[in-house]
């Protein structure tokens, strides 16, 4: 049986572990090739390196580090932040990234959703969306969920779908940095609209949150940072507390 | 030991080659005829598209080489899929040295399929020292069904062949090189089968 997979989120600024609190009030974690072999060895089941730098060096920089993470780590790793090109996407595949991850550019230019998936192939190919609630309504948002944009979350994900994108990794900025549990109806919404696997992200505070999004949410995995950084989770003790509540899981 | 890891434009190549240096030992990455043939251990990787990545064998005069060789080969996803006879995926012929049709997941399940699943019913040397029931990392739209050739299973939608034998060519659906420590063991194994 296919597993429900958890996996940590490095937020990485110029080659350094970082977690915000909403995105804002950055506070250092260490050192990203080091934490990412501890949670491989803790029973972590993918990583996820989501770059917030800007610098000039950025590129470089990033690519860098994939190489360094895929020398030492022998589980599977998405990257993402800031990556808008499909050149871009070659060079951090070809450093050893498993997966890149798209936000701001797929919903500035939605073709190169397409162009990657021809060039790389869906399977490494997930689209990032951050969403809040306006009114009602889930809205598609940017930089760090700070700029509303036109796009509507259900709308825009199905769009995702049908351009080729292998994952989607939905963010709620709702219940990003509360510890109050994910956003389960929206997710299970787009886990019965769709058809890719969804990763369930923001708002994971206890146990009892990733067994909800599992159950209640329908997520396929579920991603969270400051819980496993500043080791409030365990990723065994969560894996076996899953695995009780009769969710498949990788021991 | 020399390992060859065939080079052909296709797939994720640098965690192989990590996941090889992780055992000890060195990965070449060559399209050479010569070199290939002389390697005690080829690899097919792959991951990508199948009508583009066969072109790709094709323009290199590869997919004649690949099935006369006479050493231990292992392919890997896309590569295990090419050593079939064809793919639905882009309606591609293979090389055909699996006997049996690569098809796609029906619209019952989440396609591709992306994680950790179990692999069930190990058949073969490349398995030694793996649990029945152990996880092992996949991602995959298309698959080879149950076959004579079926070394181990696993179950998406339907049961399925996670793993191929037939002599010395071996092809595995999943990624041994990012499936922790039991892909490290297959691995081994595989380094470890005694050649002919």
């Amino acid at each position: 049986m296919l597993a429900k997979r958890i996996i940590p989120c490095l937020d990485i600024k110029d080659g350094r572990t970082v977690k915000g609190v909403n995105f804002v009030d950055l506070r250092d974690a260490g050192d990203p090739v080091e934490l990412a072999e501890i949670y491989s060895k803790e029973g972590a089941d993918e990583l996820v390196f989501l770059d917030i730098s800007a610098t000039e060096q950025k590129r470089k920089t990033l690519a860098d580090l994939v190489y360094r993470v895929a020398e030492k780590i022998n589980i599977p790793f998405t990257v993402g932040g800031g990556i808008s090109s499909v050149e871009d996407v070659d060079v951090l595949l070809q450093n050893g990234a498993d997966k890149v991850s798209i936000n701001s550019s797929a919903v500035k230019n939605p073709q190169l959703i397409n162009d990657l998936v021809a060039k790389f192939g869906s399977q490494c190919i997930v689209v990032a969306i951050d969403a809040k609630q306006i009114e009602g309504e889930w809205i598609v948002h940017l930089v760090g969920g700070k700029v509303p944009t036109e796009r509507k979350l259900f709308e825009w994900a199905k769009e995702v779908e049908e351009r080729g994108a292998g994952e989607i990794l939905f963010t709620s900025m709702d219940h990003d940095g509360t510890k109050d549990g994910f956003a389960n109806e929206a997710l299970a919404k787009l886990s019965q609209e769709l058809n890719i696997p969804i990763i369930a992200s923001g708002g994971a505070g206890k146990v009892v949150h990733f067994t909800d999004t599992f159950k209640e949410g329908k997520a396929d995995a579920a991603l969270a940072a400051s819980v496993f950084h500043f080791k409030e989770i365990g990723i065994g003790d969560l894996k076996k507390e899953l695995k009780e509540e009769g969710i498949p899981v990788r021991m | 030991m020399k390992i060859v890891i065939i080079n052909y434009g296709a797939g994720n190549i640098q965690s192989i080659k990590f996941a090889i240096q992780r055992l000890g030992h060195t990965a070449v990455l060559s399209d050479d005829p010569e070199e290939i043939n002389s390697a005690d251990r080829v690899i097919f990787p792959g991951v990508g598209e199948a009508s583009s990545a066969m072109k790709m064998l094709n323009s290199s005069g590869l997919q004649a080489l690949i099935p006369e060789l006479k050493q231990p080969v292992l392919g890997i996803c896309l590569g295990m899929q090419l050593m079939c006879n064809k793919s639905e995926e882009g309606n591609t012929s293979g090389l055909g040295i699996f006997d049996v049709d690569v098809i796609r997941f029906s619209k019952n399940v989440k396609v591709p399929q992306i994680g950790w699943n179990q692999i069930t019913s190990l058949k073969s040397g490349l398995f030694d020292k793996v649990n029945d029931k152990e996880h092992i990392y996949l991602v995959h739209s298309f698959y080879a069904p149950l076959c004579d050739e079926t070394i181990a299973t696993s179950e998406y939608d339907v049961a399925y062949s996670a793993a191929l034998k037939k002599d010395n060519f071996y092809g595995v659906q999943f990624h041994p090189e990012k499936s922790s420590e039991v892909g490290e063991q297959i691995l081994k194994n595989f380094l470890g089968i005694k050649s002919n």
